[in-house]
């Protein structure tokens, strides 16, 4: 045990802190992503029936994506709008290939697949149009992200997602990709991807209490406004029985019924704030993906670095004829004599062969992992920087509509006053 | 519109040349302007209470105010027997049938309860105020609390105000007993000797006679009131929604506002940006928890009071069939003799006047009733909508405070 750990691979180095030169130095490279190129929108969805794979009746729902060359923009002609169907499952397939092709960067994550963290006026059926609405804009969302991030932009499966509509699902099968779910256990994990994952874990945990709670704080407001529609129909009641007070009662239960109705447009907003702390919530899921994929390598690090220690051992052991540690070799020589040297010889020299091999494995092995590292870090670098701009725009629209809601609520209680003070 | 066109027509009442009012119109409707606009828009309390005292005069027909009373200093007494509260009972007057022009006496619960009796026993024809509720929820309520002595101790001053401004109620001998004598219990003991001794005589007990029909006008008084006391009913019943409502909102956001701390522990540029808006949503709890408590305990109790008021002159309405029943009855009962004797029986003529007498009282109740109401829901509704504005605007000042803490960029820090 203690001799694998001398000899184990440590933890590449981090990557220097990055100079600000590089940092603009990718914003540059920003400027040629995609996005500069082809304008993407997904601008309609439709409910389809069909069959599936069991030649079942399927309902679902297709979203089109268009897209048009910005380039010939300039030359002061519009160029022709490209337009195509996908539906949710194509877009997890190309998620998921995304996914396993760029282990060491952060994948944006689709928008929720069922509704989740609702109030529940809201409905949680997946054909509901306000679902299907938001479901769009998260998929607008979703590959505007992959456009603009500098290497995900460049892949030719993402490009043929959104300019070829047939033999697109053939393609990427072609790729032989596949979406691994395993789990290891390694001896050594780097601190700083443990810390990553750590964080990746909590931020979820936060986020998803924070939704749910959010909900629930809608639900009670919901209730709030609603209850004082009652005061519209009351006052109106009774200001039928009264002289002098009547007009007065009258026009303030205007007031309370536009009270009541105003919540709905007011939650309405707020959900485009969750779903925006959604995004984030599965954001969450990818940084630990890429903190899987690192765990995977560091994994077969070890693996090597411990067949390199127990080769070099038998090999040492065969040379100097101790046996270190009981082993099922050392009991068979034991019980049918020992070999000849010229067999001995080449043994030890199939070893040194293995051993030779297994050490320019872990070599590269190391490049390797260290290339990962780099990468994913500089990536994650990016993606701290985006959600810490992001988070906050979402915070303060979040604040902007709090505004907005108690302007409205003195709004209308300035008019009811102004109503009562005439009874 | 309609409250100018009012003080206009008192302005000209007022004034004695038809030539003259212009002028003296316009300064009267500035008077009455608090109303309208607020002068004094920063405190409601004290915008109101000048609308009482500028109203009042109005009110009382002329009268000047010469009789002050209030409810104040609750002190908790423990005895072996029981446990109460008693309320300092001060009263300041210029009346001739006062000795001093100042008193203050120790009254209980049973106290208001013996006079307000008292009144109606002695005043039939008139609205009594109606006394905050004796009993309440039990276990529910902390009879002790704070809070319960406070709204009751507003309910009863407001109790004592209402007969101290009647231009009858307040001269009546219990009410004076009440307010100036150093051992209420003794006197209450000697009432009782002399009723007895009386007998039942004094009282206006004319049960037995059903009235065929209501003249129109009480009729309408009835029914008036059946439909207020129902709309008032549903007004207490939402009213109550709402402050459960807010209550489960509240405690929804006490929830909320935390988890944006907790997010902000892991965080370091959004660290400062999360705190902020957790404590804003702090904030928002405890203007919320001050809406629902001024709620509860500013608006509840005056629609309470108004509910029984309205139980108060339904009975005084009821009395009031009894009589003229009574007297329809007996004039029947003289027709049906057929004597040919020309006048009425003096017994009979009684009657009438009791009648007529019932009638004049209860219609001026009304009407003052009617006008205290519209002051009193006035200045009530009038209170929502403040407290509400001023929930927002503690809300508004909240959200405004932190978006200069979210747009800070990391780069001029």
């Amino acid at each position: 045990m203690e001799r694998s750990r001398e000899d184990g691979p440590e933890p590449p180095p981090l990557p220097p802190e990055e100079p600000a030169a590089e940092q603009r130095g990718r914003a540059a490279a920003m400027e040629d992503c995609l996005l500069k190129k082809i304008e993407i929108s997904v601008s309609e969805a439709e409910k389809r029936t069909g069959r599936n794979a069991v030649n079942m009746q399927e309902t679902y729902t297709a979203y089109l994506i268009e897209t048009r060359a910005v380039e010939s923009q300039t030359e002061g002609q519009c160029s022709p709008v490209d337009s195509l169907w996908r539906r949710y499952s194509e877009f997890e397939l190309l998620r998921n290939y995304l996914l396993v092709t760029f282990p060491h960067i952060v994948v944006p994550p689709l928008p929720e697949k069922r509704a989740e963290f609702v109030w529940h006026k809201l409905s949680a059926d997946n054909m509901d149009p306000d679902f299907v609405e938001r479901r769009r804009i998260g998929l607008e969302n979703f590959l505007l992200r992959v456009a603009s991030h500098p290497i995900l932009c460049q892949d030719k499966i993402f490009y043929s997602f959104l300019t070829q509509e047939g033999g697109w699902k053939e393609m990427v099968n072609e790729t032989g990709f596949q979406l691994k779910q395993s789990h290891v256990k390694v001896k050594n994990p780097d601190k700083r991807f443990t810390e990553l994952k750590h964080y990746s874990d909590e931020l979820q945990s936060v986020i998803s209490h924070l939704l749910r709670v959010r909900a629930r704080v809608a639900d009670r407001l919901y209730g709030v406004y609603k209850v004082h529609g009652n005061y519209g129909r009351v006052f109106s009641e009774w200001s039928a029985i009264e002289k002098e007070m009547g007009d007065g009662l009258q026009s303030a239960g205007h007031h309370m019924d536009v009270y009541s109705s105003s919540i709905d447009d007011i939650l309405e907003e707020e959900e485009h704030y969750a779903d925006q702390l959604k995004e984030y919530l599965f954001y969450a899921e990818a940084l630990r993906a890429v903190c899987r994929k690192h765990e995977l390598m560091q994994y077969d690090l070890e693996m090597a670095a411990q067949d390199l220690t127990s080769k070099k051992q038998q090999c040492e052991e065969l040379a100097t004829g101790t046996v270190r540690t009981f082993s099922l070799k050392g009991m068979t020589s034991k019980l049918f004599g020992q070999e000849t040297p010229e067999q001995r010889e080449a043994k030890i020299k199939v070893l040194e062969e293995q051993i030779h091999e297994g050490e320019e494995q872990l070599k590269s092995k190391n490049l390797e992992g260290r290339d990962f590292v780099k990468t994913a870090w500089a990536d994650i670098e990016r993606f701290k920087e985006q959600k810490n701009r992001d988070l906050k725009e979402a915070l303060i629209s979040y604040a902007v509509m709090q505004i907005s809601m108690c302007k409205k609520g003195i709004q209308v209680w300035t008019n009811a006053k102004e109503c009562f003070s005439k009874m | 519109m309609r409250h100018a066109r009012d003080s206009e027509e008192a302005a000209a009442a007022l004034s004695p040349s038809p030539d003259l009012p212009l002028p003296r119109s316009i300064a009267d409707k500035d008077l009455s302007l608090p109303n309208g606009t607020p002068v004094d828009t920063s405190s409601p309390a004290s915008s109101s209470s000048l609308l009482n005292r500028l109203q009042l005069d109005d009110d009382l027909d002329g009268e000047t105010r010469d009789l002050f009373v209030t409810v104040d200093d609750p002190k908790k007494h423990v005895c072996t027997m029981e446990t109460y509260i008693t309320y300092r009972v001060t009263t300041k007057t210029t009346r001739a049938e006062f000795d001093l022009p100042e008193y203050s006496v120790r009254r209980r619960y049973q106290d208001f309860d013996w006079l307000r009796n008292k009144l109606e026993e002695s005043q039939p024809t008139h609205l009594i105020p109606p006394l905050p509720e004796k009993f309440v929820m039990k276990g529910v309520v902390d009879r002790f609390s704070e809070e319960f002595v406070e709204t009751r101790r507003k309910a009863l001053d407001k109790f004592l105000k209402r007969i101290a401004d009647h231009p009858v109620l307040s001269f009546n001998e219990h009410f004076n007993v009440f307010l100036t004598a150093k051992d209420l219990n003794a006197y209450k003991k000697q009432g009782m000797a002399l009723l007895s001794k009386m007998g039942e005589s004094v009282k206006y007990v004319t049960g037995g006679y059903k009235l065929r029909s209501r003249p129109l006008e009480f009729a309408a008084m009835g029914e008036y009131l059946d439909v207020f006391a129902l709309k008032l009913g549903t007004i207490d019943r939402i009213a109550q929604r709402i402050i459960k409502e807010q209550l489960e909102y509240l405690v929804e956001l006490r929830e909320y506002g935390p988890v944006y701390s907790t997010w902000g522990g892991l965080e370091v540029e959004l660290g400062e940006p999360l705190e902020g808006v957790s404590a804003c949503i702090g904030n928002c709890c405890t203007a919320l928890e001050e809406l629902s408590e001024d709620m509860t305990e500013d608006f509840l109790p005056v629609l309470r009071e108004y509910i029984l008021y309205s139980e108060s002159m339904k009975n005084v309405l009821k009395k009031r069939d009894q009589v003229q029943a009574e007297y329809e009855a007996k004039l029947e009962a003289v027709a049906l003799k057929k004597e040919d004797r020309p006048k009425v029986p003096t017994d009979v003529e009684k009657c009438q006047d009791r009648v007529e007498c019932f009638n004049a009282d209860l219609k001026a109740d009304m009407e003052r009733w009617q006008n205290s109401k519209r002051q009193d829901f006035r200045q009530l509704l009038m209170g929502m909508a403040d407290k509400n504005i001023q929930y927002y605007e503690k809300c508004l000042t909240a959200w405004e405070s932190i978006i200069p803490l979210l747009q800070d960029k990391p780069e001029t820090k």
